[in-house]
């Protein structure tokens, strides 16, 4: 099995300013990747590229093995830009339509799309009325159109509240469950880790990190907190007995190295009744993104 | 094919609701009434019908006012979509540029035919109205009509044109305008001037007649007046419509929408959204 997306060596330069800077990547079928990186990063440059909107100076880009922007590529790719728009005319069920006849398929399907991202209310109103999260759910909705094998979402979910991001993340399961790839950038971490398979970080247009959550979290080799609650009266002798713990209030906060955590949590044990509760903080997304980031002079 | 229909039906959506299909019609219709009001005084002595004699002065009308008209709804075609930010999006889809303007043509010259077929066809129920014997201007009221489309368009195809070159509407809009100033009024002046100051020479003799067929705002008038027995009730550069043959104007009339055309797909190509 090839893989749906294909980047190598890609580089990109706008009037001498480097936007993205020998970036490789491979999405396969089914899998789910998020891009992350600061305003300017050149997330959205790359979807574009991959999208064959722009040209690009260096590098190999393959779509389902084809050019990008050549019709193969077109028919199997759909996209969701930054911020999507559409002519305020037109009504959310007509410019479904539309985009449903541009793919070959018939406009009647409209409404059911609609139906899918929570906007049949709204069908037959036009989109010069619609919030910006509605607007957001009508670009959404065109990109499911025609069960497209690799999906470019540029910030899928801005614009729209906590219950229908939920619902946006149980979509795309569904159709990864289904053989598409997905590529999306973020900069809602939380949510990018707990429903995506792997993470690039881009930084300044380079690749500085790639990997599941799991990978990056070794890498980064960041320290694990630790919460250690005393019973009454007990603190301080805790504290004595954990050499670098910090007192915070009744509680205690250590932090320690990745591979010294089971030993760490052998002698929290071994002090038996003295410790009331312990709770183990790995370091958050948020944590390592800005490790990522920062290690690249950001 | 379905995809320009496609964009073709969204299109004219558009034009409906922007109001452009009442716009136009209203225009067409209110200045064709104007006209032939305005020439019902003298007839008869010409010796022609009343709806040849209407059928000239629609064509000095329709030279100003379908490529006025044209311009206006072309111009905000690839530059209203760039600003609007939904070119890129619209890009990603299956289907070339070509089947995108072909679409938003097939739309735009729809709204422009019904407009001319109102206006003109106010006109002509005024003739009839007035003279029993105008159906024998009709041939020339049917060859106005088809070749008023062509000359729209032309004028919407420079407009498709303008609009990817300038990319913002506000451009487009100015450089529709002087396009409009440029080929329907200073290049008739500008060649008025030149035949005075030549004075019977080479250039009025050789090139006036190519300059003529070259603009086709001037093509359709020298094929209307050529084609039409009433060419003496028209002024102007009809004096010269008896030298150049009638091929020659109407080939310049089938072949500028197709030109362009090609210059407005060539323009949308170079289009980086
Ligand atoms: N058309 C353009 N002309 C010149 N420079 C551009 C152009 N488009 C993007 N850039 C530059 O390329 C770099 C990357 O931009 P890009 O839009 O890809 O960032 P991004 O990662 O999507 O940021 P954000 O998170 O803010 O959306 C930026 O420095 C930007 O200024
Ligand atoms: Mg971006």
């Amino acid at each position: 099995m090839t893989s749906t997306l294909k980047i190598s060596e890609l580089t990109k330069t706008f009037c001498g300013v480097k936007a993205l800077d020998a970036v490789s990547l491979t999405v396969e079928p089914g899998s789910r990747v998020a891009l992350l990186g600061h305003n300017g990063a050149g997330k959205s440059t790359m979807m574009k590229i991959i999208l064959g909107l722009i040209p690009f100076d260096a590098g190999s880009v393959g779509v389902c093995g084809a050019l990008p922007g050549s019709g193969a590529a077109r028919g199997a790719v759909a996209y969701l830009p930054e911020n999507a728009a559409f002519h305020p005319a037109l009504t959310g069920e007509e410019q479904i339509g539309h985009f449903l006849s541009l793919r070959g398929e018939s406009p009647k399907g409209a409404r059911a799309l609609l139906e899918r991202v929570g906007l049949h209310d709204a069908a037959t109103r036009r989109i010069g009325t619609y919030s910006k999260g509605m607007r957001q759910r009508v670009g959404l909705a065109q990109a499911l159109i025609g069960r497209p094998k690799l999906l470019v979402l540029d910030e899928p979910t801005s614009g729209l509240d906590p219950v229908s991001r939920r619902d946006f993340y149980a979509l795309l399961d569904g159709l990864a469950a289904e053989g598409a790839a997905v590529l999306l950038s973020s900069h809602a971490l939380t949510e990018v880790e707990a429903r995506t398979d792997r993470i690039l970080i881009l930084s300044k247009g380079r690749m500085v990190a790639t990997g599941t959550l799991a990978d990056l979290r070794r890498s980064a080799a960041l320290p694990v907190t630790m919460n250690v609650s005393a019973r009454n009266g007990y603190a301080s002798q805790i504290a004595e007995a954990l050499p670098g713990a910090i007192r915070v209030g009744a509680d205690l906060r250590i932090a320690c190295a990745q591979e010294d955590k089971l030993r760490l949590l052998a002698s929290i044990a071994g002090l038996g009744d003295k410790v009331a509760d312990i709770d183990v903080v790995p370091p958050s997304l948020e944590d390592i993104y800005s490790h990522f980031s920062r290690r690249d002079g950001q | 094919m379905n995809r320009i229909l496609a964009t073709a039906l969204t299109e004219f959506r558009i034009a409906l609701r922007n109001r452009w299909v009442a716009i136009a019609i209203a225009l067409m219709a209110v200045f064709a009434l104007v006209l032939s009001a305005a020439g019902s005084a003298p007839t008869g002595d010409l010796g022609v019908d009343r709806l040849s004699v209407t059928v000239a002065s629609l064509t000095s009308l329709a030279v100003y006012l379908v490529p006025l008209v044209a311009l206006l709804m072309s111009f905000d075609a690839v530059a209203g979509e760039v600003e609007r930010g939904t070119l890129p999006l619209l890009l990603t889809y299956p289907g070339t540029r070509a089947e995108i303007l072909l679409g938003k043509l097939i739309a735009h010259l729809g709204v422009l035919t019904l407009a001319v077929v109102i206006g003109y066809g106010l006109a002509a129920v005024a003739a009839f109205w007035e003279d029993p014997e105008a159906a024998a201007g009709l041939p020339a009221l049917l060859r106005l009509t088809w070749t008023s489309v062509l000359l729209g368009a032309t004028f919407l195809g420079a407009g498709y044109a303008l609009s990817s070159l300038s990319r913002r509407p506000s451009g487009a809009a100015g450089l529709a305008i002087g396009l409009w100033l440029g080929a329907v009024v200073l290049y008739d002046l500008g060649l008025l001037a030149a035949v005075v100051a030549d004075d019977g020479g080479w250039f009025t003799t050789d090139l006036f007649p190519f300059a003529l067929l070259a603009n086709p705002a001037d093509a359709f008038r020298l094929f209307n007046l050529a084609a039409s027995e009433a060419s003496a009730a028209a002024a102007g550069v009809a004096g010269a419509a008896t030298s150049i043959p009638l091929w020659q104007s109407a080939l310049s009339v089938l072949l500028w929408p197709l030109a362009a055309l090609a210059a407005a797909t060539l323009a949308f190509r170079k289009v980086t959204p």
